[in-house]
């Protein structure tokens, strides 16, 4: 079997990327969830409090929270510790518009894309992921069994 | 406008809506009648830089529009206890935005202040998540969740994408809720139900549309804006409905409509002392130093029954005791003499920002106690505090007495 997998995905925000992937096990609002001064997730109710989200590639089924998270992603871009990109299982307005301040004023762009759920689950923790094409195109090293331990 | 003949901002602005309209999947635009904006809130350089960049040009926002908290208490400078820097850049991001015309009110409870109430049925773009599901599912009017920077864009452009939550057809319930028999009927009538019950809403329903179905019937504003900010927290909830208390759901079939929700869930009384028992973060018997109050920002009737319970107490030495309000309510209590049997009483008001958000309580070790949930869920990450979380009675309790208090109640019982 081929071991990288190629979606087409819905693009939300522009953009070319590369990663490695980082699996959120639950929503993350970044407003309360992310220090943009230093790249980590710092929400204490989130299993993966303390993870480090600079230059990964978050994959989030679904955001959450705060109206604040445009700003917290658009200042994560300036100060350069924002995420590479960010893969959703749903559209969502916040994150987008952040991401398209960020490209407005800095011209530094985070590709955010919206993949079918199970496209998205087939994207393993830590697997080597590209976006190309301006964001349509993602490539990801495929799950093996093994490393697939989120449900 | 896209064209950038009414400005650069304005056509950045344009430019921000349309962007919107095509992640929204919308095909045409309408038009609102007013806006709250949350973009004021300093987070860093690019905060300053977008509202720089939106100004040029002599940008001006398009319809009515209130703010949402900022950094910085503008009227009682000296609470800040941060770089002077910060307080200075987050005071100017405030002005910044005063420039573009909105009214500098300040607060994450623009429901509260006259005149930027919208009416049922009316369509806006409100930012902040609380604001967000009080509008739409006390008032009836309707938002979709719009976030930073769009919610100013929509301001200046007058209109927001033809989508989700502006449609009537999307405003019906999609999940059924309910409370497990074993619940107890006194427990309906203490006011830490509602924000306890709001982050379960927020965890079951996710961005879903719930109908909270049996819950006592005319629930007041102030419960239900404590549930409502409490599942924006838990979840990314922008409507619901409480059959008999909201507008949209006068009875359980107005409510879902022709959706037909596939089971009805029960909410048990384990799940909610489970909830209630996670938003206290504060391990073993922490000193208390200080209560915060009024998140989201109080209302008249909870700034007169909070002095009602305090009486002739004081907060202990060593307590800090802050209420959170926002400015426009705050002098209406002003007027009627609270506001000084406070001041008097040592209690701290903070308008303009929350205690969650700014560097205003005195650092030192011990708990911070409150009643609400959503400072509860964002205090530990924010601003590094050790939470319990209590009735109002129990915060006004234990700030009297110096440490936690825990009162009779009717959680006991379950």
């Amino acid at each position: 079997m081929n071991p990288v997998a190629t979606f087409v995905g819905r693009v939300l925000a522009p953009g070319e990327a590369s990663g490695s992937a980082l699996r959120l096990d639950e929503p993350l609002s970044l407003w309360g969830g992310m220090d943009p001064v230093t790249g980590r997730l710092i929400d204490a109710h989130h299993p993966q409090h303390g993870a480090l989200l600079t230059r990964r590639v978050l994959i989030m089924g679904a955001a959450r929270g705060s109206s604040s998270s445009s700003s917290v992603l658009a200042e994560a871009v300036r100060a350069g510790t924002a995420p590479a990109a960010i893969l959703l299982g749903e559209p969502e307005l916040i994150l987008a518009v952040g991401a398209a301040v960020a490209d407005e004023l800095y011209g530094l762009r985070v590709p955010i894309v919206v993949l079918r759920s199970e496209d998205l689950t087939q994207i393993a923790d830590g697997a080597a992921v590209t976006i190309g094409e301006g964001g349509g195109l993602v490539r990801a090293v495929r799950a093996s069994s093994e490393a697939t331990n989120t449900p | 406008m896209l064209a950038g003949d009414a400005g650069a901002g304005t056509a950045l602005a344009m430019r921000l809506v349309v962007r919107a309209a095509e992640v929204l999947g919308a095909s045409r635009l309408i038009p609102i009648s007013r806006a709250h904006v949350d973009a004021c809130l300093y987070h860093g350089e690019a905060t300053l830089d977008f509202a720089t960049r939106l100004a040029e040009g002599d940008t001006h926002v398009a319809v009515p529009t209130s703010l949402n908290v900022g950094l910085v208490d503008l009227l009682h400078p000296e609470l800040w206890r941060g770089d002077a820097g910060e307080a200075e850049l987050g005071t100017r991001l405030m002005d910044a935005y005063r420039g573009l015309g909105c009214r500098p009110t300040f607060t994450c409870a623009p429901y509260q202040v006259p005149g930027a109430r919208p009416s049922f049925g009316e369509q806006v773009a409100w930012a902040e998540s609380n604001a967000i599901v009080f509008c739409n599912s006390v008032i009836g009017a309707r938002t979709n969740r719009y976030g930073d920077f769009i919610d100013v864009a929509c301001a200046v452009a007058g209109r927001v994408p033809d989508a989700g939550l502006h449609r009537a057809d999307a405003r019906r319930g999609q999940l059924l809720l309910r409370l497990g028999a074993n619940v107890p009927t006194e427990l309906l009538g203490d006011d830490s139900l509602y924000p306890v019950l709001g982050m379960v809403l927020g965890r079951r329903a996710g961005a879903a549309i719930a109908v909270l179905d049996g819950l006592p019937t005319g629930l007041s504003e102030d419960r239900l804006k404590a549930l409502g900010a409490a599942a924006a927290s838990s979840g990314s909830v922008a409507l619901f409905h409480a059959v008999g208390s909201t507008p949209e759901a006068p009875t359980l079939d107005v409510a879902v409509g022709s959706n037909q929700p596939e089971a009805t869930e029960q909410i048990t009384l384990d799940e909610l002392q489970e909830a209630r028992r996670e938003l206290t973060s504060a391990e073993g018997e922490l000193p208390l130093r200080a209560v915060s109050i009024g998140t989201p920002h109080a209302s008249f009737d909870e700034l007169h029954r909070f002095a009602g319970l305090l009486g002739s107490s004081r907060p202990a030495p060593g307590v800090e005791l802050v209420i959170s309000t926002g400015r426009d309510v705050l002098e209406g209590a002003e007027e009627r003499g609270i506001v000084a049997r406070l001041h008097e009483a040592g209690v701290e008001i903070l308008v303009d920002t929350c205690s969650y958000i700014a560097p205003v309580l005195r650092p030192g070790d011990g708990a911070v106690m409150t009643d609400s949930a959503k400072w509860a869920y964002y205090a530990p990450g924010n601003v590094g505090a050790e939470v319990v979380f209590g009735s109002i009675a129990e915060c006004v309790a234990s700030a009297v007495a110096g440490r936690v208090v825990r009162l009779p109640s009717a959680w006991d019982a379950a």
